[in-house]
Parts: structure tokens; C-alpha cells; sequence
């Protein structure tokens, strides 16, 4: 009978099950949506902020001073250390990998350029070469380090580089390949030399093609920027490389992270050691490339911890208010439900059913169609999540399947709190009343 | 709960008409609003709060929205100059470049200059010796770590990787530029992870004693949005025609790029959260049309046209959105402003231009959500109803 009661109710009742089972599916979805952005907009932020260039570099250990000013190099080339271009695929070795986006090598030395031999800095590096360590394959460069350079040149068809991110023309117009003779020339210095892409150029006694002009509203404009192969060639150093820029993604520095790992307890440590703390990566780094330094970029590292909690702070209150306006629509919804059938309440209690039995069948209602719209409403949830990830971030938001039971349980709670007062009031309503048509 | 309207004593239909005499026909339809909202105070609650919920989510989504850029941007600020004043040709900027960054950009800016001279250590090292003002420096470069700053004359900030060549042991040093010697003692180490760990850092006044160069470079953090800042530049170039002045591109695609996300992320919330509370609205009141389906039958039975019914529920649902509209703006800026306070740890600042935009909104959502319950009422059969089925 009793079960006869809750699916003749949802038989024939459609209309009204119909409202409560959209606002509860439209709750819980967008309950979903905003827990998935709010947990995965801290990875998003994370990955926007690499904008802002790499936040460590690794420097040979017995290093020589820099002597720069003004983007020129007054190093001599056979000073100071180098480190070994060999062991830079490694960086693909460390425990934190996955969260290494790119790394750049950059091999800084002082040319004569041109006819009138001026002293400029000429730079190499990688642009976006193919590597491979163990059985992955990956590449990396400049181009995924320093997204804000950009390229005047022509593309192989004569075509101008579009606007836009670097990863919608792989082609890459201007861009010189790794293993050319190719260069950059910083804008700047292209001015100064009189020379456009496509000219040639005398580098150190070669002649160069320049395969694009090169801005980046830095120091780079005032210099070439080579292959790094070709750089070492015009040196006679194969193999020297003076610094590696690397690209990681980090978690904000806490207490933990900025203690010395040599005083950590084993468990502290292999907590420390397994946090993708910027200083747990630069100790990683070290472990891995023989007789490096490695060393957080303060500029970069120290502000995006800060960004990233202010956004993740922002996102979580704003997601507490959207569960609240979710519970509030769902709490809604249900109460209305319910208040439309005090007349059956009545009918039910002079036909003698107990308060208990007929809040039991309330809830057994109730809970039928919190789970009904629950599912229906995580999926909805699921999909707007991907949505607005794609939409704005241009990739994926999964929501976990953790989530799923939660979000149900949630859903049933709400659901059931919001029915509590109307099903309480519905019980105590008196059947006289609702006999004679009084509801 | 069982009648809708009771008069408070017996009244003879002379003394009712007598009362009401003198009273605008129209009144009536105010008493009517009035009585509903105060007799079914339950229903008109929710029916309230979830618009209230509406209002306020969308005054505090429009109150930040505003004011997390500018937030966001004070944090952005962190990084450092994004505009870079540079000497032509590594010539020295005129002596009053300073005064004149300043006097175009005004109070919103940080302007910082730095001079640069190759000096030679004892051992004939070069080591590359900076110029500044230390109290700006400070402010700009929130990320140098400093162990102790410079406080007296002919003290020094050296660079982390520069100690280890002119002052290991912490000992007061020497360095020679062009034959000039100056003595220096190390006040703090610098930490910076980039070209400043091999530098050392002086006093500008005590710097151009010493070497006799003024500042070539002037670094500017310019508080502002990306067009702000591109003017900013353009003005400076004007002012300053023998230097070129340019933006520092990775601060400020970086910067860009983060708000640009951000802002579609809350705009997206947003959006959410006022259709969730819409839809609360939309249950609240199909289900106060069914509360109060007597009134209506009567109404009707009393000669009251559909459109009169209509308009009467629609008035309702508009006053509904203009109360709530008006709390929920209140509670929207305080919202606002106690987000600002945990989590920007800065006011935030009402922003009452938005009022006009949450009412309009709030009454139109009220009169959205009012469409379906409006197609409920006229189905209403006061026959029906009225004998009590």
C-alpha cells in the first residue's frame, strides 16, 4: 500500500513532482558546476599565471658573477661554469614532472655584429625542440616559457603570423627551427641595424638569415636570439649551456615550504619532498642536474601564491552562495509541493493514517526525488562544468566521480530540510478543515 | 490560515460605506496588496528571502565585479614595474626625469630610478653596481628578500651570488670604477633568484658621488586597466622624448590574462546563482497562487476581469521585486564588503551607482517568474473552487 501511495502520487501528480524535480535537478547542477570550477579553478589560475614567464632558474653551482647591464653581456664567454645541455632532459626525471610545463636553456654570449662590429648579446635557446626522456617525448622552449614574445615574420606560405595564442599556428610564422641557422633579431636592435626578416646578417664572421623580428618589451630587444646549437658552434662550447629557465606548476608557500630540508624529520620531509612547493621543486632539480643551483624566480614565484589564494578565496565564498541559493530554490520548491496536498493529507488522516505514516510517505517522496534530480542534476552539473571550462579556460573541467555521492547526500538533505516545515505543518493541518475544503 | 480576511468588528454596510467616503477608489487596490502580503506573511516571507537571495548575489557579483579587478590589480601591482623608462643609446635620462615621471602619472604611481656602473673588485673582478632610491626600491619589489636594509651612509645591498665575491665574511669592502675607489660596508644580502643576486646596490646620491652617473632607468609601477596604462606610456613618451619608454609586455599579458579569466569565471557564477534564486522565486510564488486561490475565485466572482486578477497577481510580483530588490541591495554591499575584508583584506567600496540596475532587475525577474503562476490563475474556476473542491 505504501508503496502504491508514492507511484500513484508520481502518476498522476506529474505537474507538481515536475517543478520540485527541475528545481532540485537545476540546484544540484549548479551546486556541481560550482564545486567543479571551484576546486579545479586554483589548477586553471595556476596554468594562467605561467604567463608570466618561468619562476625558477638553474645556474651552475661555481658560477661567476653576471656582469649585464642594459640586456648587454660583459661576461666573457669562457668565463665562469656551464651546465650540461645532456642533462636537461632529466628535469622529465624529477618526482614533480607533471607539474613542469616547459623549461628554457639559455646560453647568453657577446658577438660582433654587422659591418661596423658592434658588440651585441646573442642568445641561445630552444624555441620549441623535441625532446624525449625514456619512453616519453615532449618538447619545450621559449615558446611555451615566454609566451609573451612574439614574432614578426613570414610563415613558410608568405602568410603573416595571425594574431592570437601561440598554440592556434603551430606552424609557427617566423619562428626559426632548432636545428636551423636561423635567428631572431630583438626589435629594437633591428631598428638600429636597419634590418627586417628575411635579410641575412653577420654574426661573428657568419652569415645569418633572420628569420623574424622579435619583441618581447624586454631586454631580448636589444639581441639575437639563435638556436642554441648554432650558438654553441659560433662559441666552440657543444654541449655549454649557462642557465635553464624552468616553467612549473606550483602550490602557495605555507610554513612548511619554506623550511630547510635538512633539519625535516623523515616524515616532514617526504611531506615536503611530495608538495609541489617551488623550493621542493628547485631541490628536486638539483637532485637531478649534476652540479646545478637551482633557485625560485621571487618575482614570479612569491606574487602567484598570492593571486591564486585571493582567486581560490573568491571562488569558494562564491560558491557557498550558490549552494545556498541552490538549497533556498530546492527548499522552495519542496514546500510548495507539499502545500498544494494538504487536502490529501486530510483525506489520509480521517481515513485513519498516523502522523508517522503519512511523514513517512512525504519523505519517501521526498527522497525519490532528491536522488531522481540529483542524478539527472550532477550529470547537467557535469556538462555546465565542461562548458564554462571550455568556454573560459580552454580546457577541460572534469568533475570527479568523488564527488557524486556527496553531491547526492547533499541533495537528499536539502531536499528533506526544505520539506521538514511544510510536511510538519501539512501533518498538524486539521483533517476537518481540509474536508470541508478550507485548505 | 482558514480565512483570508476577517473584519475586526461587525460593521452595519452604512457605517463601512461612511468610513470609506472619503477614501480614493484606488486605495483599494493597495489594501489588497497590503493585506495579502501581511495575512499570508509565511508564503510572502520565503517568497522575499528568495528574492532578497536574488538581489543580493547579483549587488555583491556587480560590487566586486567592479572592485576584484581593481583588487586583483593592487595584487598584480606585487610583481613589480610594468612600465620601464630606459636612456636612449646608454646615455644618462635628464636630472629631471624623476620629477617629471611624477608629475604627469600623479599619486598612483611608484616610480623608482636605477643608475648602472661596472665597477672592479680588489681581485679585478667586474661586478655590476646599482644606483637607487632604497625606500621606493622597497615598495616596488615586494618579492626582494631583504635581510637588513641599508640605514647609514656608505652601506651597501648586496646581492646574494655578489657576497660571495666582494664580501664573504661580511667584512666591509672596496671596489674601483675608472680609478675611483669607494669603501663599503655590507648592510643586508639580497635574494631575488634573477640578475639582482649579482649586483650591488647604493644609495643614488652616494652612487653618483662615486662614479658620477646619473640614472639611465626609471622603473613604474602604474596602477590602473590596460588602457590606463597605455596611456600612461604614451603621455610619459611625450614628456620624455629622449627616452624610450616602453610597457614590461610579460607583466602585463600576465596580468591580463589572469583577470580576463577571473572575470568570466564570476561573470558565469553569477549568472548561476541569480537564475538558481529565480527559480526559488518561480516555486515561491506558483505555490502562493495556490495558497491563495480562494482570494482570486472570489475576485472573480465578485466581477473582477481576467486582466484586473492579472494585474493585481503582476503588481504583487512587482512589489515583491522592489522590496526585495531594495534589502537585497543593502545585503548585497554588505556581503560585498565583508568578502573584501576576508579575502582581499581591503574594504571594498559600495558602489550605489548599481541600485538603479539590481531594482529594474529584481523587478523583472519578480515579473519573469510571475508568467507561469499568471497562466495558473486563469484557469481558476471560481465555481469550483468555491464549493470547496
Amino acid at each position: 500500500m505504501f508503496s502504491r501511495l508514492v507511484y500513484e502520487s508520481f502518476r498522476h501528480q506529474t505537474r507538481r513532482k515536475l517543478l520540485a524535480g527541475i528545481a532540485i535537478t537545476m540546484g544540484v547542477a549548479v551546486a556541481t558546476a560550482m564545486i567543479a570550477v571551484a576546486t579545479d579553478i586554483g589548477d586553471k589560475i595556476n596554468r594562467e599565471l605561467r604567463s608570466y614567464g618561468a619562476n625558477l632558474v638553474v645556474t651552475p653551482q661555481e658560477d661567476t658573477l653576471d656582469v649585464e647591464v642594459g640586456g648587454i653581456n660583459l661576461k666573457p664567454p669562457s668565463d665562469g661554469a656551464f651546465l650540461n645541455e645532456a642533462d636537461l632532459p632529466k628535469i622529465r626525471g624529477t618526482f614533480w614532472h607533471n607539474n613542469i610545463v616547459g623549461f628554457s636553456p639559455m646560453l647568453p654570449v657577446t658577438v660582433k655584429v654587422g659591418n661596423d662590429s658592434k658588440d651585441v648579446t646573442l642568445v641561445g635557446t630552444y624555441f620549441n625542440k623535441a625532446l624525449s626522456f625514456g619512453k616519453q617525448d615532449f618538447t619545450t622552449g621559449v615558446r611555451i616559457t615566454h609566451p609573451w614574445w612574439k614574432v614578426e615574420g613570414s610563415c613558410r606560405d608568405g602568410r603573416r603570423a595571425p594574431p592570437g595564442r601561440i598554440e592556434d599556428f603551430q606552424g609557427g610564422c617566423g619562428w626559426p627551427s632548432d636545428d636551423s641557422q636561423n635567428i631572431l633579431v630583438g626589435e629594437r636592435l633591428a631598428t638600429k641595424l636597419e634590418k627586417k626578416a628575411g635579410d641575412k646578417l653577420e654574426v661573428s664572421g657568419r652569415e645569418l638569415t633572420i628569420s623574424g623580428i622579435l619583441s618581447t618589451g624586454g631586454a631580448e630587444d636589444d639581441q639575437i636570439v639563435a638556436p642554441l646549437a648554432l650558438v654553441q658552434q659560433i662559441i666552440g662550447k657543444p654541449g655549454a649551456v649557462r642557465r635553464v629557465y624552468v616553467s612549473a606548476l606550483t602550490k602557495p608557500q605555507d610554513a612548511l615550504a619554506v623550511r630547510d630540508p635538512k633539519t625535516m624529520s623523515p616524515e616532514v620531509y617526504d611531506r615536503w619532498y611530495c608538495s609541489p612547493y617551488v623550493e621542493s621543486i628547485a631541490y628536486q632539480l638539483q637532485e637531478v642536474i649534476p652540479h646545478s643551483h637551482a633557485e625560485q624566480i621571487r618575482q614570479v614565484a612569491q606574487n602567484e601564491g598570492t593571486v591564486l589564494s585571493r582567486i581560490k578565496g573568491l571562488m569558494l565564498l562564491i560558491t557557498f552562495a550558490a549552494l545556498f541559493a541552490s538549497a533556498l530554490a530546492v527548499s522552495a520548491a519542496m514546500a510548495t509541493a507539499i502545500y498544494e496536498r494538504r487536502v490529501e493529507v486530510g483525506l489520509m488522516k480521517a481515513l485513519g493514517a498516523g502522523n508517522l505514516a503519512v511523514s513517512a510517505i512525504f519523505f519517501a517522496e521526498a527522497l525519490l526525488l532528491a536522488i531522481v534530480g540529483g542524478i539527472a542534476g550532477f550529470s547537467a552539473g557535469a556538462l555546465l562544468a565542461r562548458q564554462i571550462g571550455r568556454s573560459i579556460f580552454d580546457s577541460q573541467i572534469s568533475v570527479e566521480p568523488v564527488l557524486f555521492p556527496i553531491i547526492i547526500a547533499i541533495a537528499v538533505f536539502v531536499t528533506f530540510a526544505g520539506s521538514a516545515a511544510a510536511i510538519r505543518g501539512a501533518v498538524k493541518f486539521d483533517p476537518v478543515f481540509a474536508l470541508r475544503g478550507e485548505g | 490560515m482558514t480565512m483570508s480576511s476577517m473584519p475586526d468588528q461587525l460593521l452595519t454596510p452604512k457605517q463601512v460605506a461612511d468610513r470609506r467616503a472619503d477614501a480614493p477608489h484606488t486605495s483599494m487596490f493597495a489594501r489588497m496588496l497590503l493585506r495579502a502580503a501581511v495575512l499570508r506573511r509565511r508564503r510572502a516571507a520565503s517568497a522575499l528571502l528568495a528574492m532578497i537571495v536574488a538581489a543580493a548575489v547579483a549587488t555583491a557579483m556587480m560590487n566586486l565585479y567592479v572592485d576584484v579587478q581593481a583588487k586583483l590589480r593592487t595584487e598584480f601591482r606585487n610583481y613589480g614595474a610594468n612600465v620601464v623608462i630606459v636612456a636612449k643609446d646608454g646615455r644618462s635620462l635628464p636630472a629631471d626625469a624623476l620629477a617629471s615621471v611624477e608629475s604627469v602619472l600623479g599619486a598612483r604611481t611608484l616610480a623608482v630610478p636605477f643608475s648602472y656602473a661596472v665597477a672592479r673588485t680588489p681581485g679585478g673582478q667586474s661586478v655590476v653596481v646599482v644606483g637607487t632610491d632604497f625606500n621606493r626600491a622597497r615598495q616596488l619589489n615586494h618579492w626582494w628578500k631583504v635581510s637588513h636594509w641599508p640605514d647609514a651612509p656608505n652601506q651597501a645591498l648586496i646581492g646574494m651570488r655578489a657576497a660571495s665575491v666582494v664580501s664573504a665574511n661580511r667584512q666591509p669592502f672596496e671596489l674601483t670604477f675608472q680609478g675611483k675607489a669607494i669603501r663599503l660596508a655590507p648592510a643586508g644580502m639580497l635574494q631575488t633568484g634573477a640578475g639582482e643576486d649579482s649586483r650591488i646596490y647604493l644609495d643614488q646620491s652616494e652612487f653618483q658621488n662615486w662614479t658620477g652617473v646619473a640614472p639611465s632607468t626609471i622603473e613604474v609601477a602604474v596602477n590602473g586597466t590596460a588602457a590606463e596604462v597605455e596611456d600612461s606610456v604614451r603621455q610619459l613618451a611625450r614628456f620624455l622624448p629622449s627616452a624610450d619608454v616602453r610597457p614590461v609586455r610579460q607583466i602585463m599579458e600576465g596580468e591580463a590574462n589572469v583577470l580576463n579569466k577571473t572575470r568570466a569565471t564570476l561573470y558565469a557564477s553569477a549568472t548561476l546563482i541569480v537564475l538558481t534564486s529565480a527559480l526559488c522565486v518561480l516555486a515561491t510564488l506558483i505555490g502562493w497562487v495556490f495558497d491563495r486561490r480562494r482570494d482570486f475565485a472570489i475576485m472573480k466572482a465578485l466581477g473582477a476581469s481576467e486582466r484586473l486578477v492579472n494585474g493585481f497577481f503582476a503588481a504583487e510580483a512587482a512589489a515583491l521585486g522592489v522590496v526585495g530588490g531594495i534589502l537585497g541591495f543593502f545585503i548585497g554591499i554588505g556581503v560585498a564588503a565583508w568578502i573584501g575584508r576576508v579575502n582581499f583584506h581591503a574594504p571594498v567600496v559600495p558602489r550605489f551607482s548599481v541600485f538603479p540596475y539590481v531594482l529594474v532587475g529584481s523587478i523583472i525577474v519578480a515579473l519573469l517568474s510571475a508568467i507561469l503562476p499568471i497562466t495558473m490563475l486563469g484557469r481558476i474556476q471560481p465555481a469550483t473552487i468555491l464549493r470547496g473542491e
